[in-house]
């Protein structure tokens, strides 16, 4: 039996609590319809379906991979075990052979061949120049010309049988246990449906499930045989990199949320609410900080912590951990540089609420400020608070990306959208150009980004039509520091 | 007007003392320059006087808040804060670790990072609100459905992926235009249009976005039934009256960027080798040059504040009743 070392991340940890969090937030939503309400026209929106329906998927790999262990090494003699230094989490040991495969250098997508010329020895003795065949790539062929063409379209002929097959199976069960707890005569609600006439849409959920499915089980099926994505310059698999790079992009874009949130709310309400020197104060924090020009901040603060760990190494036992640590760093400045607008926001909103006559009662009989802020004056800010969490996590996926090319984002030892980018950039200039890398961590975040953007449109729909939320988010790519609220023109 | 202006720049002080705080502790007080000597040196095999030599070079060699062993008024002169942070407050940036000028090389780079943020900022702006404008002309038609479409796909594109696309594409593809490079004059031309087009476009999808719901705002409003039942033309309605109205909001996001274009863009310039702040703070990163960073803090918050006086200023010329005082 395999025994294995299971470790605890920081960042595994805190993504933990998070999702705990969400879950106990979402038993306390389903229990008050009040509450409910706006969630269900969220589901209710087409498009916020079709996104959330990709977001899960992302979700599920990300936390795959974030559940992380230290497998035992084989010798075992004097009875206490040795683990690998290696971390490992669920997912790589889920694809498994996509990791354990890597090749000598760059190939492309589906290849056989290797990308670079080497001198090879022939059967006669001979030396000659040519491409190399890969050692796992296609290796089940013998006359790869001939063959591949057939052996791939074969492959994903039957990957697109088995997904429909799949889908069918698995929809259709969704399907009559959702017509079960409708009380609905099964074929009825599968008419109801087909015909997009259901509350919720779930046509356009089964819709972007086949989608999915149709990309995906063929992809599953040739990466058992070839690199389907090719490559890189170490001969690791893209795909591999693409699906680890996953759980990045979620870390850096809830994380950072975690972090943004408690200041933010606190401060913005607490701004608002008691005036005078406190907001004086909150003010003169939160226009210092955005006076910085906030990739400037995260350069200096990411320099720091580098010098820090350099000056420290004894602290991480692994590399993992020396990346997760810098990775939870990277979190900790993010959120320290954009939590400004939504605390900005915030404090207006507070000010607006104190004036109210609820509150004002609430304050004529005695109940304590901390009481108030708590009861009446939190609540009526969650919605604002709720749009600005979904809105800034597109935005942190790409600023990790741009953030990891200037090289103050995540420890280059760390899988991400931007290490990926980062290392492929100087292949551009060769001839044929190395395109598979660049293409494959641009498709994977866009599709990130685009489904995280369209959730949060669906969300502000469904929570405040009236609010005007601008994409507050940090801008990275001009240095913008976030616009300055009407309330500031004196 | 003097007034409030001679107010805002007395307010903006406690504001840059605050920045240059929070870079002292950053750079000074979380890792000691002796930390610094040992990464620029390398962490093995150093001795205490090739660190001793590296920050008295440099100037690091003072105390870092208080000197006990200088005479009067230079205990509080002869030490890092004063040397390093307060001489900032009259542009006295000091020198790189390359022994180059700071102020200098700022001076010699404004340029090329004008010459591209320039353009991009009034071409992007411009189209943008053409854009935006046009969304809401045909609003709730399905040019107005595929025009919020494009701009979400467009915003959910990663800024990197315009700027290689665009090399790949107009470079490399149709060779068009050189891939990367700066020249001085007429010259300078053919190296900037990609970098500006780049820019302009992997700013439209938020923007277009942003300022059709401004514009959609507004639209509601009842002046905008007034002029309509005036009998004005609908393209008179928007391109008079509702962009009018809409300005304030647009300055407020505008205005402000303003100065900061001087500092350029940090991975436009970097990828198109262009010779501006942006590239500077991007080389001065990667060699771990603490001077230029914290120099190019302090510039980017003083921009900053001058953005925010200037956005004030701009509300008093497109609303007659805002008055500064």
């Amino acid at each position: 039996m395999v025994s294995v070392k299971p470790i605890i991340l920081w960042t595994d940890a805190l993504l933990g609590l998070l999702i705990l969090s969400g879950l106990v937030f979402a038993w306390f939503v389903r229990r008050r319809r009040d509450l409910r309400a706006p969630w269900q026209r969220v589901v209710q929106s087409k498009s916020g379906m079709a996104a959330l329906v990709i977001l899960c998927l992302f979700l599920g790999i990300g936390l795959l991979d974030s559940i992380h262990f230290r497998p035992a090494l084989q010798t075992v003699r004097s009875g206490n075990r040795v683990y690998g230094v290696e971390v490992l989490s669920l997912l790589d040991v889920a694809v498994g052979p996509l990791r354990q495969r890597p090749e000598k250098t760059y190939s492309a997508p589906l290849a056989t061949h290797l990308y670079a010329k080497e001198t090879l020895e022939l059967a006669d003795g001979r030396q000659a120049r040519s491409y190399p065949r890969l050692v796992f790539g296609g290796a089940h062929l013998t006359n790869p010309e001939k063959e591949k063409a057939a052996d791939i379209a074969f492959s994903v002929l039957g990957g697109l049988g088995l997904a429909v097959l799949l889908w069918s199976l698995a929809g259709s069960f969704w399907l009559w246990f959702l017509a079960r707890r409708h009380q609905v005569k099964v074929t009825t609600w599968f008419g109801l449906v087909f015909r997009g006439q259901t509350l919720v849409p779930w046509n356009f959920a089964l819709l972007t499930g086949l989608a999915l499915l149709l990309l995906g089980v063929p992809a599953v099926l040739l990466s058992a045989k070839y690199h389907v994505l090719g490559t890189d310059k170490v001969g690791q698999d893209v795909l591999y990199l693409a699906l680890k790079s996953i759980r990045t992009g979620l870390v850096i874009g809830t994380l950072t949320t975690l972090v943004l949130l408690p200041l933010a709310v606190l401060l913005g309400i607490m701004a608002g609410y008691f005036r005078g020197w406190i907001d004086d104060v909150i003010q003169y924090i939160y226009t210092t900080l955005n006076s910085i020009p906030s990739v400037l901040l995260i350069a200096a603060a990411v320099l720091m912590t580098q010098v820090y760990m350099d000056t420290h190494p004894g602290l991480f036992e692994t590399i993992n951990a020396r990346a997760d640590f810098r990775l939870l760093f990277l979190c900790l400045i993010l959120g320290m540089t954009s939590w400004t607008g939504l605390c900005r926001l915030l404090r207006g909103e507070a000010l607006k609420l104190r004036e109210m006559e609820y509150i004002q009662a609430a304050q004529a009989f005695g109940v304590s400020h901390f009481r108030i802020i708590l009861r009446h004056i939190l609540p009526n800010v969650m919605h604002i608070v709720l749009i600005a969490m979904v809105m800034d996590f597109s935005g942190l996926v790409l600023a990790e990306a741009v953030l990891s090319y200037v090289g103050v984002g995540v420890d280059p030892s760390m899988i991400s959208f931007g290490t990926m980018i980062n290392s492929a950039r100087m292949e551009m200039a060769r001839e044929p150009m190395v395109w598979w890398s660049l293409a494959a961590a641009f498709s994977f975040m866009f599709l990130l980004v685009l489904s995280a953007n369209l959730f949060a449109d669906a969300v502000r729909d469904a929570f405040d039509p009236r609010v005007q939320v601008r994409s507050w988010g940090v801008r990275f790519f001009r240095m913008r520091p976030s616009e300055m609220g009407k309330e500031e023109r004196s | 007007m003097l007034n409030y202006l001679i107010r805002r720049i007395l307010y903006a002080i406690p504001i840059l003392i605050g920045v240059n705080l929070v870079t002292f502790v950053l750079f000074f007080m979380v890792n000691t320059p002796d930390d610094m000597a040992r990464i620029h040196l390398g962490v093995k095999r150093v001795t205490p006087q090739a660190i001793a030599k590296w920050k008295a070079e440099r100037g690091y060699d003072k105390p870092l808040l208080f000197n006990k062993t200088a005479p009067g008024l230079s205990t509080v002169t002869e030490t890092i804060f004063f040397e390093k942070s307060v001489k900032l407050f009259v542009f006295n940036f000091g020198r790189a670790d390359d022994g180059r000028d700071i102020a200098y090389e700022i001076k010699n780079r404004m340029g090329p990072s004008l010459a591209i943020a320039l353009p991009v900022f009034l071409v992007g702006l411009l189209w943008t609100i053409s854009f935006a404008l046009m969304m809401v002309f045909f609003r709730s038609t399905y040019l107005d459905v595929w025009g919020v479409v494009l701009c979400v796909g467009m915003m959910s594109i990663s800024s990197l992926f315009y700027i290689i696309g665009g090399q790949y594409l107009l470079s490399k593809l149709w060779n068009l235009v050189p891939i990367s490079g700066y020249g001085d004059g007429p010259v300078a031309l053919k190296f900037l249009i990609l970098p500006i087009l780049v820019g302009v476009i992997s700013g439209m999808g938020a923007g277009a976005r942003w300022y059709r719901t401004i514009f959609l705002e507004e639209i509601g409003k009842d002046y905008v039934r007034t002029a309509r039942a005036k009998g004005l033309s609908e393209l008179r309605v928007l391109f008079k009256h509702v962009l009018q109205n809409a300005l304030i909001p647009i300055l407020t996001g505008a205005v402000v960027v303003i100065p900061l274009l001087f500092m350029g863009s940090l991975i436009t310039e970097s990828f198109f080798g262009i010779p501006g702040l942006g590239s500077y703070t991007i080389e001065a990163i990667s060699a771990q040059d603490f001077a230029v960073v914290r120099a190019m803090v302090f510039l980017g918050s003083v921009l900053y504040i001058f953005g925010l006086i200037l956005t004030d200023f701009s509300y008093t010329l497109v609303d007659p009743r805002i008055r500064l005082e």
